[in-house]
């Protein structure tokens, strides 16, 4: 994965935050994604992100769910092994039903969290840079990724016209790495000075 | 900014039409009709067609009533809709009342057996129960607290425009509004929820019995009350009213389509299912004549078009946000509840599959009166209630 440069900017209002995020794009910046503490509705409009098709996997899971298990159910009970269950047909489909609606509910949902784990590139024992420790608290942080063409002074200076309250300039690795926090991140690294010492 | 309703001309027209296309249906009907075994077809379309819009203008005072205790904002953006909606329980109860006179104190038709249970074992050991006192004041005692409930409801909201507002004032209007929408939705629950389907609907095959039947009108009820809340929504915003509520309100409300399809489904298939694997004599009886008797062809109409098409249609995010999708599959589940309700009545009533165009003529005289009800109602009052603490939670509203 390739190392890449980042001015780092932090706010701590949703109502500076998305008037920053249009200024910023129509500025010409390269938003690389905005980390915020919680859901933030339409930031993902404002942002210019395309709509996810997260849902038509879903789907496309569900109906896989909904035919594996209608088939596999009437190719056992009416070829390989017919059963006489208390009288009823062979081909039973009401019985069907509900055990076909949880094949379709349980491949569509852990399809869909599969699918998006890999979108969001989250894995087990995957660790992703994080921009700013408070990113998960009380900041909204958005990084700009800068291209050749970007000078990280101007940014700077444009992040600081637009509201931001803290700035600053980050080289890291932007994508996915299997390994630990520690070697990159000094936050936690500092030695802990023990109560009552 | 148009905020005051103005009923137009033709919509005026269209519902006095359809008004008068239902009571000339009803005389062709009175005539048709007659006779000891036609009259049943007769007093069983009345029935039919008034607990449906009856309960059908119902779910949009339960739909104010549940958005009120959610303390949901989104909703008051359109409030004033399902609020000139719920104007029409009234009349429509009052009408329901009258038919239920006729059918258990004129004997008309030959729709509820229980009124004579004498020699039946069954209707016997059920007449504690389903009795002409029990039913018709029970009748009376629920649809009298909808109504009264629902004039209430709408009272506070107009005598809301008139105060002056401050941050105590807005306090005591939420108070007063969640104190009598949770008195309605105990009274619904207690109706709606458990009682009032069984008297009305489920003792026209008295000897049967469903616990889940209750929900299951309920859902067909609310489904199709969502779906006319929709409608009078677009044809609004088609108008050039309603300007605080676009694309963001009508994908809730297609949700609410959507999720409530697949929740009636649910029910239906639960009640179905069970009946279906313990076989039993006793309660395969309901489904004898739907399944595999003369009903076979609308009993599986009513799934596709109550299941079918709402999952494969409602199912994208942009038919849900789409005014000409969600307007068309709104009639489309209204009709299918229509149905529904036609299923559950006509078996064990008229026991024959007849064309219903005397079902029908009657469905569209009610909606034209719901139509003439909830247009008058509109233009009482603005279409904005300007001094709700929520309103601007509607107006950003974003789903």
């Amino acid at each position: 994965m390739a190392v890449k440069k980042f001015v780092v900017g932090c706010f701590d209002d949703e109502a500076v935050l998305f008037p920053a995020v249009k200024k910023v794009r129509s500025a010409g910046y390269k938003i690389h994604d905005v980390y915020t503490p919680f859901p933030v509705h339409g930031l993902d409009h404002a942002m210019g992100l395309r709509e996810t098709s997260l849902h038509t996997a879903g789907f496309i899971y569900g109906i896989t769910g909904t035919t594996t298990a209608l088939s596999f159910m009437s190719w056992v009970f009416t070829t390989d092994w017919p059963m006489n269950i208390g009288g009823k047909p062979h081909f039973p489909l009401p019985a069907f039903i509900p055990i076909t609606f949880e094949l379709t509910v349980l491949f569509s949902a852990v399809g869909m969290v599969l699918t998006f784990c890999y979108l969001c590139q989250l894995a087990p024992f995957v660790k992703k840079h994080v921009f700013h420790p408070r990113q998960s608290d009380d900041l909204f942080v958005m990084a700009i990724e800068l291209t050749d063409k970007t000078r990280p002074e101007e940014v700077k200076a444009f992040l600081d016209s637009v509201g931001a309250k803290e700035i600053h300039e980050q080289t890291v690795e932007a994508g996915w790495w299997l390994g630990r926090f520690d070697k990159e991140d000094k936050l936690f690294s500092q030695p802990v000075q023990p109560l009552n010492a | 900014m148009k905020d005051q309703f103005v009923v137009p001309a033709r919509l005026r027209t269209t519902s006095f039409v359809l008004l008068g296309i239902g009571l000339l249906t009803l005389l062709i009907g009175l005539f048709a009709f007659s006779g000891e075994h036609g009259s049943t077809r007769f007093w069983a379309g009345i029935l039919q067609n008034s607990t449906y819009f009856l309960l059908l203008v119902l779910a949009s005072t339960f739909f104010i009533g549940a958005t009120t205790l959610a303390h949901g904002g989104w909703q008051i953006g359109f409030r004033r809709v399902p609020e000139a909606i719920s104007m029409a329980v009234p009349v429509l109860g009052a009408i329901l009342l009258v038919v239920l006179g006729f059918l258990i104190f004129g004997g008309k038709g030959h729709i509820y057996h229980w009124i004579h249970p004498e020699g039946d074992k069954v209707l016997e050991f059920k007449s504690p129960f389903l009795n002409k006192g029990f039913v018709s004041i029970a009748s009376v005692i629920t649809v009298g607290a909808w109504t009264a409930l629902t004039l209430k409801i709408r009272k506070m909201s107009l005598a809301e425009d008139t105060w002056t507002m401050s941050p105590d004032a807005g306090k005591r209007l939420l108070w007063r509004n969640t104190v009598w929408c949770a008195v309605f939705i105990v009274v619904f629950a207690l109706s709606v929820g458990s009682t009032t389907p069984w008297l009305w609907l489920m003792s026209i095959d008295a000897h049967w019995f469903s616990t889940m039947y209750s929900w299951y009108t309920f859902a067909s009820t609310f489904v199709s009350g969502m779906s006319l809340i929709a409608l009078f929504v677009i044809y609004l915003k088609g108008q050039g009213y309603l300007q605080n509520v676009n694309d963001e309100h009508l994908h809730d409300l297609g949700k609410f389509m959507f999720a409530f399809s697949i929740f009636w489904t649910y029910l239906w298939f639960s009640q179905y299912m069970l009946i279906w694997y313990a076989n039993m004599p006793e309660e395969t009886v309901y489904f004898q004549p739907r399944v595999w008797g003369p009903f076979r062809p609308t009993f599986f109409l009513n799934l596709i078009i109550n299941f079918i098409c709402p999952l494969l249609i409602l199912m994208k995010r942009s038919t849900k946000r789409n005014y000409t999708s969600v307007g068309f599959m709104a009639g489309l589940i209204i009709f299918g509840h229509w149905l529904d309700f036609f299923q559950m009545v006509m078996p064990g009533t008229v026991k024959e599959l007849h064309f219903p165009w005397y079902e029908l003529g009657l469905g569209l005289g009610f909606v034209g009166l719901i139509i003439w009800i909830t247009a008058n109602q509109l233009a009482k009052a603005p279409l904005t209630p300007k001094n709700h603490p929520y309103l601007k939670e509607s107006i950003v509203h974003h789903t």
